[in-house]
């Protein structure tokens, strides 16, 4: 009988799965095959840049949305991945050319590749090196700080404070990283020309195939038993661990994907900016992040993916628009956001745009109430008094 | 109960349809530039020439920038009103870079792409230049660039129009040599700008006889600076020269807690390369009095062309404004292009633009000003002492406009490297 | 000797700094546990208080101008108080308990703080006259109706976007028809220039360096905002009744402390205290739209350093970190190394102002190793700190 039951369940659970399946693979094919026909150059460039960034969002709302972690420091991930491709890209000089050097450093009297530029001469490595560093230095950091329990508004800070670190760090060394002026002016990558218009379109295949592929991992971590341990951190961590779990090993590998994530977006974003500066690192950019993920909806990925296109659209929008009351329209959102909306556009939807629509058309709202009291004559009587 | 219903169903309806009235009537505004921008040929409509203006009008650089905006609109009303170019009226495309390097390529790209302008006025810092740059030479296109920098550039695509380090930096550093003494301390910001310029100095102070006795660095934006208030007094006991390369909010910060810690402009004379009179007013003149900053245009420089400048800027934008060197070269970069496109009798072909450009000259306020083949211009160096009401006393100007040289000849890398794109064996960087 | 001293001064008077900008935050996240990264902002408006303050004085002209400083300071904290007061009944009291949210709507309405010192100009002052007398009219007018509570939110829905409407149309009429005095902004973009007073330039020599007049005056203040509080949270009774609601909100609220009161207070203190800081900033470093940016994550650091919900855990993190900025930055102990070494090198590295930042965080960084709740942690049984 239960194994019955067991079986049905999986026939049940697996439908939903294939039809999720099937969406991604139709919406991906029309990014890929339809959106380059429909929209102008400039417009594609703008998609591919935020379908880029809304791998970042991915990465966010897995720390915030499922383990409650709120990091401010996600910039920093998003940039050594932007660094990482950019580094190999500049290594990529022709043998004519008068200094085997990337350009910058001749002018700064660098005569000798700083060591750990060396590897990233070969791709495997770099693209290895895109998602790893991040996370490595990503696992490094949360483990300092998760092994204190130290959370909550305490990690945010501290994570903003990291930000400053690198931020400085990379601004101050001119030798190594160009300083403030970051890494541009690419060439080839692998032999392809990177400013031409096929080389772009393929990279926004790849951005899209890899954005589909990180939501079916986010998917993957955040629906079994990892996922619902991950959602037992954010509501209530100490008693997971009275449970007998230790929450820090999962805090530490969730944070190391987050920022796997992040570095992936930064080198496909970088790809397509054609820069890579400190600035990545700015504080308001990784809080800019969070107010993605916030605006499409916490814990639903879908909604981070939202978010991130809409709030990049309205910012290229507006600042083209107005572009004097963007900050007023960016500060106005963080506002709303958290104070109309907590769930997002897509937690609005799931749970109370029915109503909202029920009650503008003149409907009475559904209320839930225990099977027998509905039927109950008295409070059927009630309701229709109460609700004109 | 129906009645009620209706009426609030009627003032619904009715607040609803006047308020998306309202807002449709706010967007049209907005939606005329994009109409314009789906006209065929490059260049905007039949009577107008669309130009871009590119700079940070949000995020930290919007207080450098702004100003320098005003001054780009001033000079495109000032030829709009005396009948435009080739009959054409000249329309502003103004983008929000938002201190922000990929947002300036993004909408460089707008610019080019979808506006089709003739060509675009814009950036402040290298950062920002640098990352359009690839957009431009993708493209072809043509950017004016109006700030001083450090240098060590020369793309075809890009007219600078500010000073060159052989145009501020080495005369300034030259005139405290002579003048003030031979022991220099060197503070900046800790960005390129500072940095590259403090490699200059160095190599320059070297080749000439002086001497570094330190250099410092504060984050951008940072504003404590007793270290380095410490470590000046511990290299230059008995006083010596200060050459400050620091940038916005710092320099407010250096300046009075020099005063307070008793360093005097008379022991202790302060040479600013980022100190224009808008930054005068935001230090407060009572700190500042005394030290000296090195330009191509201050706005006490008396000449007929700069008074006009100076009143038509002033009657525009409030009598309380000041003008300063990027503004001054911003503004003429309008009439340098505007010059250029009339010799070539075309604003659409931006090659020919491009060649009409080179050995364009003009009256401009700072003194005659000549664009010379590597893309620079030629201009009047000065140097001048910060007075009483917060403009600078004119202490040292060159008798002639002095050549923009971009490869910088101190530094071992760049030396013997010249630019030229009117030869086109030449190009951007050769060895002489 | 002297170098000792030295170092001690300016390292006391960088804490000093640190300490005064991160008081206030101190008390609001300490006591009401809510972050607040407006508080740069309520800074920065002190700071701007104080310039146009400086501004009225000098139309007074000498000797009363020199005086400025001591109207500025009252004036910075009833400015920032009031602004706090607002931030917290329009927004941070809705969020009470939940910290990262507060996190982000606080970092909103620095955002529109920014932005508002940026563009405000009489044409926008009416222009929020407007908006207000509409949408609050409105809303009052609305309110009468028996039936309120049901049609409330479709009638805000209906009411924001017809006023704003109304207001940009407004706005967009005047601003082309008006002339420069409605519409140039106050301040702008650019920074405003604070002088301090005669008296405040200047400083006493000792020896080969001098102690500024400036510093001095901060550090007193600082003293004697620290004492002021010491003394209102533990002799007054508002103190008490905030002390209370510190250790158990809902138990105060039984025995009748009115807890919104106290919140509301508690709030405007620590913004206020932001004001005086703004006023005491605004004679060392500049003053624009960015001021705050430049001191908030420090404040951060000296709070979280020191412990949360203890004073004197701030004033002690304050102070240790301006003396090893200092010590770190200035590199004055670099010559006790001898200059061959590995070591020498390293702290060469770290010897600029720029460098020294970045290592004070990662030593904060390692420090919270050792003690992750801070300095002086506050002792309690809950597991959930």
């Amino acid at each position: 009988m239960l194994q019955v039951q067991g079986k049905v369940n999986q026939v049940a659970k697996q439908k939903p799965r294939l039809f999720e399946l099937s969406a991604i693979g139709v919406i991906a094919l029309i990014l890929i095959a339809v959106m380059p026909l429909l929209l102008s150059d400039f417009r594609l460039d703008l998609l591919h840049r935020y379908l880029a960034l809304a791998i970042v969002a991915l990465g966010i709302d897995l720390i915030w949305g499922y383990t409650g972690l709120l990091s401010l420091g996600h910039g920093i991930f998003f940039a050594l991945g932007g660094y990482a491709i950019a580094m190999h890209i500049k290594l990529q000089i022709p043998e004519t050319a008068s200094s085997q050097l990337p350009d910058f450093m001749g002018l700064y009297g660098v005569t000798e590749l700083p060591w750990f530029w060396g590897p990233f001469s070969s791709f495997p490595f770099t693209a290895i090196a895109i998602l790893l560093i991040p996370g490595i230095l990503a696992a490094f950091l949360g483990y300092l700080v998760f092994r204190n329990r130290i959370r909550g508004v305490y990690f945010s800070i501290l994570t903003q404070a990291a930000t400053i670190v690198f931020f400085n760090f990379f601004n101050g060394q001119q030798k190594l990283f160009n300083g403030t002026n970051g890494l541009t002016d690419f060439q080839t990558l692998l032999g392809f020309p990177i400013s031409h218009p096929n080389t772009q379109y393929g990279f926004y295949v790849l951005t899209v195939i890899l954005l589909a592929g990180s939501y079916l991992l986010c998917r993957w971590l955040t629906s079994g038993r990892f996922g619902r341990l991950l959602i037992a951190i954010r509501d209530d961590e100490s008693r997971v661990r009275f449970s007998g779990y230790n929450p820090t090993g999962y805090k530490v590998l969730v944070f190391a994907i987050s920022a796997a994530l992040a570095g992936l977006g930064g080198a496909l974003f970088t790809l397509r900016a054609g820069i890579i500066s400190p600035r990545a690192m700015d504080i308001a950019f990784s809080i800019e992040m969070v107010i993605w993920v916030a605006v499409g909806g916490r814990a639903t990925l879908i909604g981070a993916i939202l978010g991130a296109l809409l709030v990049n659209y309205g910012k290229s929008f507006l600042s083209e628009q107005f572009p004097e009351i963007w900050l007023f329209f960016q500060g106005a959102l963080f506002l709303i956001v958290v104070l109309v909306l907590p769930n997002g556009i897509v937690g609005w939807l799931r749970t109370e745009a029915g109503n909202f629509f029920r009650r503008i058309t003149g409907h009475p709202r559904y209320m839930i109430t225990y099977p027998q009291l509905a039927e109950d004559p008295e409070i059927q009587r009630e309701r229709e008094t109460l609700e004109p | 109960m129906t009645h009620r219903l209706g009426r609030r169903k009627f003032l619904l309806y009715g607040t609803a349809a006047l308020g998306s009235s309202i807002l449709l009537k706010a967007c049209t505004e907005g939606n005329v530039a994009e109409t314009d921008a789906a006209t065929p040929g490059a260049g905007g409509g039949v009577d107008t020439i669309k130009v871009g203006i590119l700079h940070s009008l949000s995020g930290t650089m919007a207080i450098s920038e702004q100003s320098v905006v005003d001054a780009e609109q001033l000079a495109i009303e000032e030829i709009n009103n005396a009948g435009g170019v080739l009959g054409k009226k000249i329309q502003a495309v103004v983008e929000d870079g938002a201190s922000d390097w990929p947002t300036f390529a993004e909408k460089a790209r707008k610019l080019i792409d979808r506006d089709k302008v003739a060509t675009v006025f814009g950036c402040w810092t290298s950062a920002s230049r640098k990352a359009v740059l690839p957009v431009f030479e993708s493209s072809g296109h043509m950017l004016w660039y109006p700030v001083q920098y450090e240098g060590q550039e020369c793309s075809k695509n890009v007219f600078y129009t500010g000073a060159a380090p052989n145009q501020q930096i080495e005369p300034a550093v030259d005139w405290l040599l002579e003048n003030k003494g031979q022991q220099f301390f060197l503070v900046g910001s800790d960005y390129v700008f500072p940095r590259t310029a403090n490699t200059i100095i160095k190599a320059q102070l070297e080749a000439k006889g002086g001497q570094t006795v330190g250099e410092d660095y504060i984050p951008l934006g940072g504003t404590e600076v007793t270290a380095i208030i410490t470590k000046i007094q511990a290299a230059l006991p008995d006083g010596g020269v200060i050459f400050n390369t620091l940038n916005g909010d710092s320099n407010v910060a250096f300046f009075k807690q020099m005063q307070g810690a008793g360093l005097t402009p008379d022991k202790y004379p302060t040479m600013s390369v980022s100190i224009a009179e808008e930054e005068v007013r935001a230090i407060g003149t009572e700190y500042l009095k005394g030290h000296y900053a090195a330009w191509n245009y201050f706005q006490s420089v008396n000449t007929p062309e700069n008074q006009k400048f100076v009143q038509a800027f002033k009657s525009k934008y409030g009598q309380n404004r000041v003008t300063n060197d990027p503004m001054e070269a911003a503004y003429i970069m309008v009439y340098l292009w505007k010059q250029a496109v009339e010799k070539a009798g075309t604003a659409d072909d931006i090659e020919a633009v491009r060649k009409a450009a080179v050995g364009q000259t003009l009256q401009a306020p700072g003194g005659l000003v000549t664009l010379q083949n590597n893309h620079h211009l030629s201009k009047t160096v000065r140097i001048g002492e910060i007075g009483d009401d917060g403009m600078f006393k004119i202490v040292s100007e060159t008798p002639a406009p002095v050549d923009p040289i971009p490869w910088n000849q101190y530094v071992a890398d760049t030396k013997g490297y010249s630019c030229n794109w009117e030869d086109p064996t030449k190009g951007g960087k050769y060895m002489m | 000797m002297e170098l000792f001293l030295q170092s001690l001064f300016n390292g006391l008077s960088i804490g000093s700094v640190l300490l005064i900008a991160a008081l206030g935050l101190a008390i609001v996240f300490g006591i009401m546990g809510v972050i607040n990264l407006a508080h740069g902002e309520l800074m920065m408006l002190g700071a701007y208080t104080t310039f146009v303050v400086q501004n009225v004085f000098r139309g007074f002209g000498e000797p009363w101008f020199g005086f400025y400083i001591i109207a500025a300071l009252p004036l910075a904290f009833l400015v920032a108080a009031l602004a706090g007061v607002l931030l917290e009944r329009g927004v941070i009291r809705y969020l009470y308990g939940r910290p990262l949210e507060t996190l982000l709507a606080t970092w909103g309405v620095s955002l529109i703080l920014q932005q508002l010192v940026r563009s405000i100009s009489w044409l926008m002052c009416l222009q929020i006259g407007v908006f207000c007398l509409l949408f609050f009219g409105g809303l009052w007018g609305v309110k009468r109706r028996p039936d309120f509570e049901r049609i409330r939110n479709g009638a805000i829905a209906i009411l924001l976007p017809l006023s704003a409407g109304i207001t940009l149309a407004l706005g967009a009429i005047l601003g082309k028809s008006a002339g420069l005095a409605l519409t140039q902004p106050w301040f702008g973009a650019q920074g405003v220039d604070v002088t301090a007073p005669g008296w405040l330039r200047g400083g006493i020599p000792i020896g080969t360096f001098q102690l500024p007049y400036v510093r001095l005056f901060i550090i007193a203040l600082t003293v004697v905002c620290v004492v002021g509080i010491y003394l209102f949270l533990l002799r007054s009774p508002w103190g008490l009744r905030i002390r209370a609601v510190t250790q158990n909100r809902s138990m105060s609220a039984c025995l009748g402390i009115p807890t919104q009161k106290v919140d509301a207070l508690t709030f405007a203190i620590g913004s206020g205290l932001a004001g005086i800081a703004g006023c005491a900033i605004s004679l060392l470093g500049s003053v624009g739209p960015n001021t705050g940016q430049n001191y908030i994550v420090d404040a951060f650091m000296v709070v979280v350093v020191g412990g949360v919900g203890k004073i004197i855990g701030t004033v002690v993190a304050a102070l240790a970190i301006g003396l090893v900025n200092y010590i770190i930055g200035s590199g004055i102990f670099i010559s006790m190394v001898s200059p061959d070494s590995a070591l020498f090198n390293f702290l060469t590295f770290f010897a600029t102002t720029s460098m020294a930042r970045v290592m004070v965080f990662v030593l904060i960084i390692l420090f919270l190793q050792l003690r992750p709740a801070g300095l002086f942690p506050q002792k309690g049984r809950t597991v959930d700190a």
